[in-house]
Formats: C-alpha cells, structure tokens, sequence
C-alpha cells in the first residue's frame, strides 16, 4: 500500500538529457531512462563514477539545465516551468565541492544573508533566518569573522548555512566533502546527518567516499546515464564486485568482511561500519 | 634527488596586519628515492611548505637544497634547470589545462625541456596511456570538451611527461572515483618503484596514505609533528585526532578488537594487513 503520508519531493520522470555538439553525431548522452522519486525527508546518497551522469543529474534537479526527454518534478513544481524557476532553486538548495567558490561576502553573516536577501525577505526576518542557520551549523561563534580565516570543513558550513537561510526543503550535496580534511569531513558529514535526522531536512548526497554513505535511507548507483543499482546501504555494497566492475568500491569494513569470507570466515556479507565489524568478530 | 630543507620559516604578508606564520623553522630530509606522504589538517602549512620545493615561494628565512643545489642561493639558470626535474601537480590541476589539444597540452612540459620532437611523441603516448586514457581517442580532443576526471588525468599526464627526479603531488585524487584514484596512485607508485624518483604525495585521504608511503610527514600549525614510518606514525591515534586528523578504518577496527584479542597488531592501515592479521588471531 501506498503511504499516503509521505510528500514526494523529488520525481524523476524517465528523463534523458543529451549534451549537443556541433556535429550531431557526436551528442552526448549523458542520462538515458532515468526515473526514481525521493520522499520527503529521505536521505539518499549517490554514488557513480567520473562521467557516469551524477553531476548532470544534480544540475537537472536545481533547474540549471532541463531533460531533453521526459521531466523533472521538484516538489510537484516542473523544472521546466520557467515561473517557478526561483521556486525550485529556493525549495532544493545547491552545495558543491570547492568551499571557496560558494562564498561571496567578506564577512560571515553577510555571506549567510545572501540568500534570504535576495529573495526579498524583511531584513528583521533575515536577521532570525542567519542567527538560526547558524546555530544549525554550530558556527554562531564566527559570526563577524572572514571566510577566509576559516578552515576548509568550517567554510563548507558557512556554505551550507547560507542554503539553510533560504529555508529550503531539500539540499543537494555535490561531493561537499571532497576538499576536506578528516576532522573537516567528521564535521561536515555530522551537520548533514543532523540536518536530515532533527529538521527532517532532504538530503540527497553525490560523493565518492562510500563511507559516508553507509546510513543512508537509499543508495542510486549510476553507471553510463543509467541507474544500474537502487537500494538500501546493505543490499547495495554487498555487491563488491560488481561495484568494482563500474569504477567503483565499498566501505573499507564491507571490503574486510568480504575478504575474510573468501578466507572461508563465517561473518555477514552486509557489514558497513567498524561496529558492526567488532560485533561481527567478538560473538 | 633528496630534498634538505634546512630550517625554513615562512611569513606571509610580514610587518602588516595581516602577518602569518605559516612555517616555523622546518628542517627535515626526504632522502633520495623515497615516497613520502604529508598530511596535516587545512592550513597547517602543507602548500606552504611544498611552493618552497621548487622555489614558487621564496623563504623568510631558512633555505632548501635540492641535489646538493640551494635553491635560493643559486644562478637563477640553475634554478630553471632544476625546475625542469621537480614537477609539481597541484589542487585541481585541471585549472592550468591551456592548449588546443591533448596532445599539445601534455606535450608542452617536455618540449620546453628541449627534448627531440620523436621523444617529445614518446613521453606524450606513454604518460597519456600512464593516467589511464586512450591515447588514440583523446589526442586530438580539446582538453575542454572532457569530463572533470579525464581533465584531471590530462593535466596529471602533462607533469609524468616531464620524468621529473622530483614529484610533488598536492591532493591529486580530490574528487576522483575510486577506481580513477586507484588507478592514478598505483601508476605514480609504479613509476617511483621503476624510476626510483623521489614521491611527496600530500592527501587528505589516510586511506591512500597508509597504502602507499614509506613515510608519513605530519604538519600542525606550521610545524612538524612526526616524520616518520606509518607504523609509527599511525598507532598515534590520540594525537593525530587531537590535530584534526584520523588514521584508516581498519586501524580503528584493530584498536576496538584489542579488547576481545589482546594480542592483536595495532599497526595495521591497509585492508589486505587487517585481514591477515585478523585470520592471524581467529585460527591461532
């Protein structure tokens, strides 16, 4: 049965998108029969390799390029609907790779009411909106500070404060953690699990470290334009070599339990993280 | 080559405002033939100190002799000498892709190198091939019509082609997949055990690190904190923490398994070591 409580935030509607050339026969197909939806308050990790469509597909969401076939709904609104453009960009909020090229003011605060301002909130509200976003990130303290005197993890917060202050509904992670360095990586991955568990935010996350995707609600692998794999972080990673088959890998832990088993070692092929691995072994 | 660097201190901006230290009296050798990892979290000094190795920064103080050459005292003519021996790949290296095509792009180091057009053609197939792309495919594309990865391998292939003595990788695999990262830091790591060249491979990724290095330098604010052999340096969980930094998941794992096997080798960073080990423990 269909729950009739859940609001579909994200539908994708067997979407194709060609990137033209000048000559035709060298079109790109770049996505081809996509089609999946996304809950409201899901979070839903992605996963592919370089040229596999990911960073298409998250362009297609925000409305910055549109399907060539088929279309793209987010939360009921149609990218191509050029109306509701600022609808969409404001409900499905953007965070990318390079902190450094998200922010644009030279003062903390400033950068955070970016947004909300050129939405044309009330400046009392946005007042409200900045103080509240970040204190959502735990940043509050560096208010009145430079960006650029910040550490790589903190300046991604700042980024991801300034979506918060457009109160959107869903945020698309494009590879946030990239630049990072670990405790960076701990601090931003900790404020977008916070974000999805306690503000029942959205969060769809497109990353290469399949660590950080381990508890997620759903995991879409794409391959070639095409959803290949969809399903929860466990059915999914068992697939070693089938992932290592597409470029590839799976959590260190998943990797381990796959090799002892070749070892002839008696241990679950689902296991994701150092827990469950010391659960796993101390029986 | 090794690489002295003899109690190097940088200051940017000195005397304004503005002043940073971002190097403080740095004085380590990276001996001849070795692969050396550096990790230390955001701006704790590792660009820095890496700009110093083929003399784009120049110190407020100290100095670095590379093959017995100080590089900041030297004939400027020896400096491009040895600028041509220590490539430099740096954050999105992609950025400084400039020529028509492939070909030309990869082909611009070693041509400056004065090498003949037949080697120039040689070193260009081989190190397109090295970072994983088909030569005959991609020769003529403009770099610019490539996908973020493949723009990656083409500006990482434009350095290989110059066999420099020294390379000096800054986070060269950020952004990559897996398989492009595997791929990438297994043909650099080839090419040391062949070549016998001297690897300074700067990564984020403690993964990567305990796979591949011979030694790990560790920075925190400016200053070393370890230079030593991943044993060593990664059984000091607490403290690399305490710098913002980890150490790999499956050394983690040892540390949590120590409870139920106490005999448990803790200096464990690679899934192949874990798995031994742990087969080690379990059958007795």
């Amino acid at each position: 049965m269909i729950n009739e409580t859940k609001k579909r935030m994200i539908d994708v509607q067997n979407i194709q998108f060609i990137y033209p050339h000048a000559n035709e026969e060298e079109n790109v197909i770049a996505l081809e029969g996509v089609d999946f939806h996304i809950d409201k308050g899901e979070f839903v990790g992605i996963i592919g390799h370089n040229g596999s469509g990911k960073s298409t597909l998250s362009k297609l969401l925000n409305a910055i390029i549109f399907p060539t076939k088929g279309d793209v709904l987010v939360n009921g609104m149609n990218t191509k609907d050029r109306e509701h453009l600022w609808d969409i960009r404001q409900t499905a909020g953007m965070v990318f790779q390079n902190p450094d090229n998200q922010l644009v003011a030279t003062i903390v605060e400033e950068d955070v009411a970016f947004g909300p301002e050129n939405l044309g909130v009330p400046p009392l509200e946005i007042r409200e909106r900045v103080d509240r976003a970040l204190a959502t990130v735990e940043m509050q303290a560096y208010a009145h500070q430079k960006p650029h005197q910040l550490s790589g993890g903190q300046k991604q917060r700042i980024a991801i404060a300034g979506i918060l202050a457009m109160e959107p509904e869903c945020i698309i992670f494009d590879e946030p953690t990239a630049m990072l360095d670990p405790s960076g990586r701990r601090e931003v991955m900790a404020t977008i699990k916070k974000l999805n568990r306690d503000k029942n935010m959205t969060v769809i996350h497109i990353t290469h470290y399949m660590s950080e995707i381990i508890d997620a609600d759903r995991i879409i692998v794409l391959d070639k334009g095409k959803i290949v794999m969809e399903g929860t972080p466990e059915k999914i990673f068992k697939n070693v070599l089938a992932l290592k088959e597409i470029g590839l890998d799976v959590p260190q832990m998943t990797e381990l339990a796959f090799e002892l088993r070749k070892e002839g070692i008696d241990i679950r092929d689902n296991i994701l993280s150092i827990e469950e691995m010391v659960a796993a072994l101390c029986q | 080559m090794s690489v002295e660097i003899k109690k190097l201190t940088h200051i940017y901006s000195q005397g304004t405002p503005f002043e940073f230290q971002a190097l403080k009296d740095i004085d380590i050798t990276i001996e001849d033939g070795s692969f050396v990892g550096i990790i230390g979290h955001t701006g704790s000094g590792k660009s820095t100190l890496i700009q110093h190795l083929n003399g784009l920064l120049v110190p407020t103080s100290g100095t670095v002799v590379v093959d017995g050459l100080d590089i900041f005292a030297g004939k400027k003519s020896d400096l491009i000498q040895l600028r041509h021996r220590i490539g430099l790949v740096f954050q999105y290296p992609e950025h400084q892709l400039f020529e028509e095509t492939v070909y030309k792009d990869v082909a611009f180091g070693p041509k400056n190198q004065g090498l003949s057009a037949a080697e120039v053609d040689q070193r260009v197939r081989k190190s397109i091939k090295m970072v994983g792309l088909d030569y005959d495919e991609v020769k003529d594309k403009s770099p610019f019509e490539l996908s973020g990865g493949q723009m990656r391998r083409v500006a990482i292939a434009g350095v290989l082609a110059m066999e420099p003595s020294v390379l000096i990788l800054d986070e060269p695999t950020a952004g990559l997949d897996p398989r492009g990262r595997d791929e990438i830091l297994a043909q650099i790591k080839t090419m040391h055990q062949k070549n016998k060249n001297t690897v300074i491979l700067v990564s984020h990724s403690m993964e990567d690190i305990g796979k591949l290095v011979e030694k790990i330098l560790v920075m925190n604010e400016g200053e070393i904190v370890y230079y030593d052999t991943p044993n060593r340096v990664f059984t000091e969980i607490e403290t690399l923490e305490k710098i913002g930094l980890a150490v790999p998941e499956v050394t983690y794992l040892m540390g949590k398994l120590k409870k139920k096997f106490p005999e448990i080798r803790e200096d464990i960073f690679t899934v192949e070591a874990a798995k031994n080990e742990i087969l080690r423990v379990i059958r007795g």
